[in-house]
């Protein structure tokens, strides 16, 4: 049985309908991210999970029984909230337990939980403290603790890293992505607008873009096959190289895409023949950005250094194998190999 | 070395600024209050009247309290402190403030909760509410005196009616409802004004610990007591706070609505009858020095007992 199921759910305010006839099924103790781009409807998808919006269409079911007309604190879900939403004026044993005390829990069973939850997130020593006096981390790891002393079926996050900074988004990711292991049976829903975050958590990925779902798929269908020009554009980094014209309606094509970890650089000879505009390096790669004669600008993804400079003329040679091909609509096409 | 002395030529500069910026509020609190303050607590230590505020001579504490012997052993204790009609006034001041501080709040936090909800047609509600606020103090007295008016007043009339009264009630002069009719004419003005702040308190509550708490589960009224309150009550206390300054010192309502009655007279409308009414300069400014102590009393006691954070350090 799925543990959670949309059965052509949509949502519509008034006369706009920002999500269309969503049909999706999760099954118990899966990671699955909603991605896309602001505006996709991804976290209106969330919150008619957790029941903070009203199903307009379609059904939600969470484990077999439905759900659309279910009290949000009775759907069996706990939510990390983007901003935390911790209560401000209670400690953080007070933001763990006060849900508890709702649930009518006994006392000794609350203090239970909540310490169970604060040793596995290591915030034991902050359980006397007000949320002012913790950093944007330690928030988190208490919203996180606040909803995994509710025990849910599912397990919500609400772009819960965008409020943290870089390196500190690292050591969160993982740490969410431990928890998911850590909680085998609580199926995860989790929603962010960053590719990165979703293809290193998910073990589903749902792209949603403009209220529909473009694709569904674990990351490495998403990166290797996309279904569509978006996916393709949205999953992978650096993005990957359109380029039309010629070189796509040589492909029967209209589009003709290519991933720049996937074109090879070379001085001497190569296919394509180009100067160097650009370069970026990070250390671990070097990003080159050349401008090729008849197709455009393309940007090549070369491991470690690459010994270019800008101005400097080189051949870039695309792999046959690794070239996505895409119609005028952006639906993939078969392409005549190697043309 | 050159560094540090040119550090400190600049924050002395600074510091130059910040007191230029401040001087002309300085001067102008020392014009309109300093001054005037001094003058009167000076003048209550002196036998000043009206016409001869310049050749008042110093008599020490004989307006606030004075014992006087007749001779024979006997006597009697004189002054604002012996007088019974001062304490009826502060009593009167006192229950002034309690009472329709206490309704103000209670109404204006009501009143606040429903202007914070999302209903059509709320930016009119709320701008109709502050109706009684906008209203001079003295206009809208005058025009409640009419409306309670024991033989014309349309209050009368319509609680006639309904058949809840048998014979009209003289609210502003007969001294049972003297006060009530004061205190109901405050709270009606005042009221906008508390749930004016009480909702700026509100919309400082984050909305996403409202959905925290249904995805808990907690029912609305246990929202209300352990998460609206809590957070809006530093707004509450300073509006609080401002609304006992303020009707502790009443004058106008009840000067307009109930002159020279026993039964509504405050400090302030028994200061200025002492100073220009009666001729007692000195006497109205021994008055006027006692009702500064006890708002300030009230006020200080007041802060400390809520340990408000005035200088927004908790937030």
């Amino acid at each position: 049985m799925a543990s959670v199921e949309l059965i052509n759910v949509s949502k519509s305010y008034g006369n706009v309908q920002v999500l269309r006839d969503i049909n999706l099924s999760l099954e118990q103790g899966e990671f699955v991210v909603f991605v896309g781009p602001s505006g996709c409807g991804k976290s209106t998808l969330l919150r008619m999970i957790a029941g903070l919006e009203d199903i307009t269409g379609g059904e939600l079911r969470i484990d077999g029984a439905p759900m659309n007309d279910v009290m949000p604190a009775r759907r069996g879900i706990a939510m990390v909230f983007q901003s935390y939403a911790l209560y401000p004026h209670m400690t953080v044993y007070e933001n763990m337990s006060f849900g508890l005390e709702q649930a009518k829990l006994s006392t000794p069973e609350i203090e239970a939980r909540v310490q169970a939850a604060a040793k596995m997130l290591q915030i034991e020593e902050l359980l006397g403290r007000k949320p002012r006096q913790l950093s944007g981390g330690q928030r988190q790891r208490v919203a996180i603790g606040r909803a995994i002393t509710r025990d849910p079926r599912v397990f919500l996050f609400d772009e819960p890293l965008s409020n943290l900074d870089a390196a500190l988004r690292v050591d969160t990711r993982l740490e969410i992505a431990a928890l998911g292991q850590r909680l085998p049976d609580t199926t995860m829903i989790y929603v962010t607008h960053d590719q990165v975050e979703a293809m290193t958590l998910a073990d589903r990925i749902v792209v949603l873009n403009g209220g529909n779902v473009e694709q569904v798929g674990t990351p490495m269908e998403l990166y290797s096959e996309p279904a569509s020009q978006f996916v393709a554009g949205f999953i992978g980094s650096p993005r990957m190289n359109f380029l039309s014209g010629a070189v796509a309606e040589a492909h029967g094509a209209v589009t003709y895409g290519i991933r720049p970890e996937h074109i090879a650089l070379s001085s001497d000879a190569g296919d394509w023949a180009g100067k160097v505009t650009l370069t970026e390096r990070l250390g671990s790669d070097t990003f080159v950005h050349a401008e090729v004669e008849g197709i455009g600008a393309v940007n090549v993804r070369i491991e470690g250094r690459a010994d270019v400079s800008a101005g400097q003329a080189v051949f870039l040679t695309p792999d046959a194998a690794s070239v996505h091909l895409f119609d005028a609509a952006g639906r993939p096409v078969a392409g005549r190999p190697d043309a | 070395m050159a560094e540090t002395a040119k550090k400190s030529r600049l924050s002395r500069s600074r510091t130059r600024s910040a007191w230029l910026f401040l001087a002309p509020m300085l001067v102008t609190l020392a014009v309109v209050a300093a001054w005037p303050l001094g003058r009167t607590i000076w003048f209550s230590f002196t036998d000043a009247s009206l016409d001869l505020m310049s050749d008042a001579r110093w008599v020490g504490f004989r307006n606030y309290l004075e014992y006087v012997e007749w001779g024979d052993g006997e006597g009697q204790y004189y002054g604002l402190l012996a007088d019974a009609r001062w304490w009826r006034s502060v009593w009167n001041t006192i229950l002034f403030a309690v009472v329709s501080v206490s309704f103000e709040t209670l109404f204006g936090l009501v009143i606040a909760l429903v202007l914070n909800q999302q209903f059509r047609g709320r930016g009119l509600v709320r701008a109709a509410v502050l109706i009684p606020w906008a209203i001079p103090t003295i206009v809208s007295a005058k025009m409640w005196a009419w409306m309670l008016h024991d033989q014309f007043g349309i209050i009368n009339d319509m609680l006639q009616g309904l058949g809840l009264i048998s014979q009209p009630i003289a609210w502003t002069a007969s001294p049972d409802t003297a006060m009530v009719a004061v205190l109901m004419v405050d709270i009606w003005k005042t009221t906008p004004f508390m749930a004016l702040l009480i909702l700026a308190g509100l919309q400082m509550v984050p909305q996403d610990i409202y959905e925290a708490a249904k995805l808990d589960g907690v029912p609305a009224w246990r929202v209300f007591r352990k998460i609206t309150l809590p957070l809006i009550m530093p707004a509450v206390l300073v509006a609080v706070v401002f609304r006992t300054l303020d009707a502790l010192r009443v004058f106008d309502i009840v000067y307009v609505l109930t002159p020279n009655t026993d039964a509504t007279r405050t400090m302030s409308v028994y200061a200025r009858e002492n100073l220009f009414d009666y001729d007692q300069f000195a006497y109205g400014s021994a008055a006027s020095t006692l009702l500064f102590l006890v708002i300030a009393l009230i006020t200080i006691t007041f802060i400390m007992a809520t340990r408000m954070d005035l200088e927004g350090k908790r937030s």
